[in-house]
């Protein structure tokens, strides 16, 4: 299966089989105007499948997202037909208005201006917790 | 520069040394603080109702010669009026020097402190944190049992929602040679999360039980706590948990000579008032500690912002 090579753009390479759906809607991918394309279960040497998303705009992605639901991926910069650049992306030490804390007790139920803040307490584990309360995220 | 007491650890082991230093110093010598705090003005901005907790820092600033002003219920505040934290905090900023915030919702003395010019003291934040209670613990057993660790400590009771529990554990997990013995009913053990992020990861030792009586013998500490209604949204699972343990002068009968008693209060039934009169009961003395621990606290913020 072929995906034409994008010219100016985005490339988010070697996600985890199964979790492009997921970054697509967390990415909020669906509101983009420019053509969006998920490659699902491609093969990868390394992984042996993999998903790939082709965005064929040069947009800001937030990479905290990427680096939350799969820490690992390649997130590669086309400009002119050309790599531009390419990151590896690694688990944020700190997440803002990216997931948001269920505890009916956290101060976040009810001060809505409130930003939701979810901080990295265990790396080997993959755990955040809330900034305030410090419940763990699902 | 402002600085904020918003969970124990926020505090290294050399500084809650210096506030027990210095609470003990106005023990010895209360006449010579009576003044430091003329002038001064502490907030106590209490959402919810907790008599002893306020008076116990508004008896505090008396003693430094400070004032008070503050609200004991969240009707009698504007955020009755739908008023956020945040704005709470900068307006009461520009009228005390120090605030001691209790609210019901966790994280919200963070709140304050991230937008209050202020220091701010967590008094409390629903089930979350309350370090104060903590520096009273504390300073308890450090005055009656001369040191901080090579203790076995001894928790029972709601060892779930009990936010003194969890400080405590967090608190005394940084000294060495302690051992927690954990005694608490099935549905009120401590959470995992405290077991693996404190004990397991600093390598303390303890044991989990549901008998007091068998494991009595081996305490230097036993921290007695009550099963909070207010932490259960089920009134079943209170009413069928709250009585789970009872100490009676009968059950101590295997306990050390020096045991020291403890209890955050208040009590309700946990602790029989026939182990009032025992010597080894420090739950009366661990609220007096706890009001020169605040004494001590309100002094380091107000120098540590530069207003003493």
């Amino acid at each position: 299966m072929n995906i034409d090579s994008i010219q100016n753009g985005i490339v988010i390479d070697h996600i985890t089989a199964g979790q492009g759906m997921r970054l697509y809607e967390l990415l909020g991918l669906e509101t983009l105007d420019c053509s969006v394309a998920i490659i699902k279960n491609a093969h990868s040497e390394k992984l042996g499948k993999k998903d790939i998303i082709k965005i064929d705009a040069d947009i800001p992605v937030n990479l905290d997202v990427i680096g939350y639901v799969d820490p690992g991926v390649s997130v590669n910069t086309i400009r002119n037909g050309m790599l531009a650049e390419k990151r590896k992306i690694d688990m944020p030490e700190t997440l803002t208005n990216v997931i948001f804390c269920k505890n009916p007790r956290c101060i976040c139920s009810t001060e809505q201006e409130l930003k939701h803040i979810f901080k990295l307490t265990d790396r080997n584990n993959k755990i955040y917790r809330c900034f305030y309360c410090e419940t763990k995220a699902n | 520069m402002k600085r904020s007491l918003i969970a124990i650890q926020d505090f290294s082991v050399e500084e809650l040394q210096e506030l027990m230093d210095t609470a003990n110093d106005i023990i010895a010598n209360p006449s010579g603080y009576s003044e430091l705090c003329r002038g001064k003005k502490i907030a106590t901005l209490f959402f919810e109702p907790s008599t002893r907790t306020r008076l116990s820092f508004e008896a505090a600033m008396l003693e430094l010669g400070g004032a008070v002003i503050g609200f004991s219920e969240a009707q009698s505040s504007s955020a009755a009026k739908g008023e956020s934290v945040a704005d709470t905090a900068k307006v009461i900023s520009c009228y005390a020097d120090i605030i001691a915030m209790r609210h019901p919702k966790e994280g919200a003395p963070l709140v304050a402190a991230m937008n209050a010019s202020i220091p701010v003291i967590n008094a409390g934040d629903g089930g979350h944190n309350h370090p104060t209670q903590t520096l009273a613990d504390l300073l308890t057993i450090y005055r009656e049992k001369g040191r901080l660790g090579n203790l076995t400590v001894g928790i029972c009771g709601d060892l779930k929602f009990g936010r003194t529990v969890h400080s405590l554990i967090a608190a005394l997990s940084r000294y060495e040679g302690i051992r927690f013995v954990l005694i608490s009913p099935e549905e009120l053990k401590l959470p995992s999360y405290v077991k693996k992020e404190i004990l397991k990861a600093n390598n303390i030792p303890y044991v989990q039980t549901t008998d007091l009586e068998a494991v009595m013998p081996e305490l230097d500490i036993l921290y007695m706590t009550r099963v909070q209604r207010e932490r259960f949204f089920n009134e079943e699972d209170y009413l069928r948990l709250k009585d789970s343990y009872i100490l009676t002068p009968e059950r101590l009968y295997n306990a050390k000579k020096d045991l020291c008693i403890m209890h955050p209060l208040p009590r309700v039934n946990e602790i029989s008032v026939a182990i009032d009169d025992d010597p080894r009961a420090c739950y009366f003395k661990q609220v007096l500690y706890g009001k020169y621990m605040r004494m001590a606290l309100i002094l380091k913020l107000l120098k540590e912002a530069g207003t003493l």
